[in-house]
Formats: C-alpha cells, sequence, structure tokens
C-alpha cells in the first residue's frame, strides 16, 4: 500500500466496525456454547445414571429388600416404600398449610401483612436443608428416637414455602371478574373460594404440589438424623424408614462394586421418578386453562 | 371515624345470615391459623437450633469462629476451617457459575431461535431437578477420577505458577466440591437473570439497535446495567444455595479436618461437617459444636435471603410491577 497523505476516515470506521461486529459474534458464541455447555453437563449426569444403573436393574431389585451392611445383592424395594410414604406423609402435611397460606394471602391480608408472609416464605425456603433436619432432630427426635414421622415433618418444611408461593401465585392468576361476579350474585366469600376460586385454579396447584414432591424425594439432609435407614421394608410411622436418597448415600461410601452399583441402580429409580414427576406436572398444567 | 369494609358491609346488610358469616369466619380462621403456625414454625426453628448449640455457645462463645481445632477426644472445637472451606468453596462455584449462568440467559432471551427457547429453558431447569444425593454420586465416582486423571495435571502443569494451583492431583477435594456446586447453582441465577432480561422494556434495546449498537453492545451497554441490582440478588440467593449444600460436597470434597494447601486437596465445609457427623458424635459438646455450625448457616442464609428479597422487591417497585 502507498503512503496517503490523508488516512481514508472510512477505511478507519470500517476497521472499528470490523471490529465491533467481531466482539459481538464472539460474545454470541460464548453465550450459546455455555447454554450448550449446561446441556450437555445435563446430558453427561443423566447418560452416567443410565448406563451404571441399568445393569443393576432387574427384576428383584424392585422386590427384594437391601441386604444388611456393605452385603453385596439384594433391592431397594424398602426404598422405594418408604420413599413414597415420606412424600405422601409430608405433602399431607405442607398441601393444607400451604393452600391456607395462598388464601390468606390473596383473599384476607392486607398488602403489608401479605409481604410479610411473602418474605418470610421466601426466607424459611432459603434455610438451608440440613439445619432443617438439626432442627427436626432437636424439636422431635431428642428424648423420642427417630421416626418415618419426623423425617415426613422434615420434608414438609422444604414443601411447604413452595407450595404457598406457587398456589399463591395461581389464585392471583384467577381473573377477578370470576370473583366479583360471584360475590356479585351474592355468594359469601368463603363460598367463592371454595366453589369459584379454588376449582378455577386446581390445575395449577396440582402442577405446584406435584414440583414440590419431586423436589422433597431428592432431599436427603432432612432425612439423614431423623428417620434413620434400616434394611427391613417398614410401614410404621413412629420406626426407622429407608428411603432411595438415604440408602444411595449410604451405599456410595462403600468398598464393595456390587453396593455401589446398587448406589447407581437406586439413583437411576430416584432420577426416573423425580423427572417422571416433574414431567407430569408439566402435562398437569397444559391442560388447565389457569397456572 | 372508622371506615368499615365494604364487601363485609354488604354482607351483613344484604343476607347476613348467620350461616353464611359461620363460613367466611371459619375460613379467616383457618387462613389465619395457618399464618399463625408458620410465623409459629419460624421462630422454633431458630430457637431450636440455637438451643441445641448452647453447650457449645456457652463454652466457646465467639472464639469457636476463630480456632481451628476439631478434635473430639480433647473435646476442643473451631469452626475458622470450615468456615474457610464453606466461602471458598461457595465463592469459586460463583465464579464459575455465574458468568455462565448470565450467558445462559443471554442466549435463552436474545439469541435461540424461538423453537429452541422451551426446550433448552427445561432442559436447564431439569438440572436443577437432580438429586444433590446422585450428583455426589457422580462427582465421587465419575467427574473424580476424570479430574484427577486429565483435568488436574494439567492444570497443575499451566496454572502451578499460582499460589493455590500447585500440588498433586487429587480424587476428592476442594475443586470437585466447586464444580459441583457450581452445576446447582447455574439453573439458580439462569433462570433469575432469564426473567430480568426479559423484563428489561424493549423500546431500550430497540432505541439502542437504531442508534446503530450490535446486538452485543446492546446487552452489554443497556440490558446489563438496567438489572444490576436484580442480578445482584440472584446472585446471594446462589450463594446461600452453595453455603447451605451438605450432601453432595461431603460425598466429594473428602472430609479433611486441616485446610487444604492447594486446590486439590481434601478439605471439608460447614454444611458437609454437619450432613458426616452430626448422626454419630462421641460427645455431647461435639453435638453441641456441630449445632454451632448450624446456627452460623442459619445466620448467614437468613441474612443473605432477606437482603436478597429486599434487592428484589425495590427492583420490582422500580419498574412498576406489584
Amino acid at each position: 500500500m502507498s503512503v496517503q497523505a490523508q488516512p481514508n476516515p472510512f477505511a478507519a470506521r470500517t476497521a472499528r466496525a470490523r471490529r465491533r461486529k467481531i466482539v459481538g459474534y464472539v460474545m454470541e458464541g460464548v453465550a450459546t456454547a455455555a447454554a450448550i455447555l449446561a446441556v450437555v453437563v445435563l446430558a453427561i449426569v443423566i447418560g452416567s445414571v443410565a448406563k451404571r444403573g441399568l445393569p443393576a436393574i432387574d427384576l428383584d431389585f424392585f422386590t427384594q429388600n437391601a441386604a444388611p451392611f456393605g452385603q453385596s445383592g439384594g433391592g431397594i424395594a424398602n426404598a422405594i416404600v418408604g420413599t413414597v410414604i415420606l412424600i405422601a406423609i409430608a405433602t399431607a402435611m405442607a398441601v393444607p398449610a400451604g393452600l391456607l397460606l395462598a388464601i390468606f394471602n390473596t383473599e384476607f391480608a392486607p398488602p403489608r401483612v401479605a409481604n410479610a408472609i411473602r418474605l418470610t416464605l421466601n426466607v424459611l425456603a432459603g434455610v438451608p436443608t440440613i439445619v432443617i433436619g438439626v432442627f427436626i432432630f432437636s424439636l422431635v427426635v431428642v428424648g423420642r428416637g427417630q421416626s418415618a414421622f419426623a423425617a415426613a415433618m422434615g420434608l414438609a418444611i422444604v414443601m411447604l414455602p413452595l407450595i404457598a408461593r406457587a398456589t399463591e401465585e395461581v389464585l392471583l392468576l384467577v381473573p377477578s371478574s370470576l370473583r366479583e361476579g360471584s360475590l356479585a350474585l351474592g355468594a359469601s366469600r368463603s363460598r367463592t373460594v371454595l366453589t369459584v376460586i379454588l376449582p378455577t385454579a386446581v390445575g395449577g396447584m396440582v402442577t405446584a404440589t406435584i414440583v414440590a414432591a419431586a423436589r422433597a424425594a431428592g432431599e436427603t439432609a432432612p432425612l439423614l438424623f431423623t428417620a434413620a435407614a434400616t434394611f427391613k421394608t417398614s410401614f410404621s410411622l413412629s420406626g426407622f424408614m429407608n428411603s432411595l436418597p438415604v440408602q444411595i448415600y449410604n451405599d456410595v461410601t462403600s468398598p464393595t462394586t456390587a453396593v455401589v452399583n446398587r448406589a447407581w441402580g437406586a439413583a437411576l429409580a430416584l432420577v426416573s421418578m423425580i423427572l417422571l414427576l416433574n414431567l407430569f406436572a408439566r402435562l398437569v398444567s397444559r391442560r388447565s386453562s389457569i397456572g | 371515624m372508622t371506615v368499615r369494609n365494604p364487601t363485609s358491609d354488604l354482607d351483613f346488610h344484604l343476607a347476613g345470615t348467620g350461616r353464611r358469616r359461620l363460613g367466611d369466619r371459619a375460613l379467616l380462621g383457618a387462613a389465619s391459623f395457618a399464618v399463625a403456625g408458620l410465623v409459629l414454625l419460624m421462630v422454633l426453628l431458630i430457637y431450636k437450633v440455637v438451643d441445641q448449640a448452647r453447650p457449645a455457645i456457652s463454652e466457646f462463645g465467639f472464639s469457636f469462629l476463630t480456632g481451628t481445632t476439631w478434635n473430639a477426644v480433647t473435646n476442643q472445637f473451631g469452626a475458622l476451617d470450615l468456615i474457610w472451606g464453606t466461602l471458598a468453596t461457595s465463592l469459586f462455584a460463583l465464579v464459575i457459575a455465574v458468568p455462565v449462568a448470565i450467558a445462559i440467559a443471554l442466549f435463552l432471551t436474545e439469541l435461540a431461535p424461538r423453537l429452541l427457547r422451551t426446550p433448552i429453558g427445561m432442559l436447564v431447569e431439569l438440572l436443577a431437578a437432580i438429586p444433590s444425593v446422585v450428583l455426589g454420586l457422580w462427582g465421587i465416582v465419575v467427574m473424580g477420577p476424570f479430574l484427577q486423571a486429565h483435568v488436574e495435571p494439567w492444570m497443575i502443569a499451566h496454572l502451578g505458577f499460582l499460589p493455590f494451583f500447585d500440588g498433586f492431583p487429587s480424587a476428592v477435594g476442594l475443586l470437585p466440591a466447586c464444580l459441583i456446586l457450581a452445576v446447582m447453582v447455574v439453573p439458580i441465577v439462569a433462570s433469575i437473570t432469564r426473567e430480568l432480561l426479559s423484563s428489561v422494556p424493549s423500546d431500550l434495546k430497540a432505541g439502542s439497535l437504531a442508534l446503530g449498537s450490535t446486538r452485543w453492545e446492546m446487552v452489554r451497554r443497556v440490558m446489563l446495567p438496567q438489572i444490576t441490582g436484580g442480578l445482584a440478588a440472584g446472585v446471594m440467593l446462589g450463594f446461600a444455595r452453595a453455603i447451605g449444600e451438605a450432601i453432595a460436597v461431603t460425598q466429594v470434597i473428602g472430609g479433611s479436618l486441616v485446610r487444604p494447601e492447594n486446590i486439590y486437596g481434601p478439605a471439608d465445609t460447614m454444611a458437609a461437617r454437619l450432613a458426616a457427623q452430626y448422626a454419630g458424635t462421641a460427645t455431647s459438646l461435639q453435638k453441641a459444636s456441630l449445632a454451632y455450625l448450624a446456627v452460623i448457616l442459619l445466620v448467614i442464609s437468613l441474612i443473605t435471603n432477606l437482603v436478597a428479597q429486599l434487592i428484589v422487591r425495590r427492583m420490582q417497585r422500580k419498574l412498576g410491577a406489584p
């Protein structure tokens, strides 16, 4: 290139424009790569669980209890039964309380009070689950011993803020014309809530409950010092109860390969259960008009 | 002058039969009962955890926070190394997770084709649905050995000149714990950031583009400055999640009693120590000391969450949302 008397201003400008464009493309590439990375990590984790869990699974795996302490073999029947029972009881405790809190917030509370309750629920949702385990230990287990009921209480505390907040959001989505129409027809407030608002919002409430149950099903920390593990199938709420997360947690540290394999099988069962619950929740929310 | 609620007034005059008002009162009563229960639960939660820690609090006081011994034989307990481990893992996890999470949120709000937004957004959220015990199992069996064999030797060779990065590869330790925590934090921060980004008014974005910005310049100069406050709140929520995670961390961190000399070595966090030792303690003072750790975690999480909520509320008021 020959020397120019005056540098072409457009040359500089196009160079800068090109640089700006390139920076833009690079950053967009980085953002895309990050999204791909997240999906890849998910695929790798689920892939390893499936790859290592599938060989451990056969019919006996679901129908037999785990062989005691470090012995290989046996299945996860009692862990599955335990998880289902614990979740059922925790749901039975958390849903009425969460529903009432949501009704209070949307129907009765002045804005300030409603805000304070929302804040409290969000803070409760942020309490580490291991601290909830210590709380339940201190409240229920000390003096009475570990029990399935104590563990279910811990899970219920995990579920409560999730259900209350999600239910409140669904109730707020109910068109106010419905509420006003009902009140204008002379229905009382309680009747409006029970026969107009709740039926309209039931789909979203079911979704919220399933999502919360799926979250609680994977929790280990509130169970560690409250339910203890056992090698028997147990239906008694006052006794020890095994569960999938605790079974996995205990099996991982075993030096025996077969026991670690059992952990992978249990992990596959747990992850499938949670993914199915989430999928089911999505289907319910798609079919309902609200939520 | 008393102002009466018009609705209840109407109820009273028009059709105030006893039964109706009874129904309303019963519903209000039940709902108020639930609120009282929530308040009681919060108070009890704090009281009972502190109560459990009382022997350790009266024995060690605040020197618990600066002590470095954890010895059940001599009954000496101090939390400094654990506090260090908790902060180190959580902060390093945030350093990895926050940029990735923001990038994912940008991809999902600005770049992804409409058809891909929902499914990819769903997959990122699914990452949060994987139970921590399963992530820990994967971390200890798959990721740890992989890091030890392939990643850590490379890091030692190329980053070893940095103070904390020289050492020996290890399958369990600080690094796997940070990475597992990062995997847990990413979906939280990403979903909050995504909501924030989609709340940026489109006329601001259009204005920036019309002035000749590239898409990245619009993001960098217009969108990100708009959401700084909310982003800070999201990062704090991610931090709260990371310090409280017990199960996955205790599986991969190695449960060391002393502070590690480098990022590869075994360490321990408050939550992980609680998960590992609370069920089988040697002395009652050890149990109380572990509960003291729970008190510290509780205090940090309460403060972090409260501040984050208040920031979010201020943001919402600014944006004019309810």
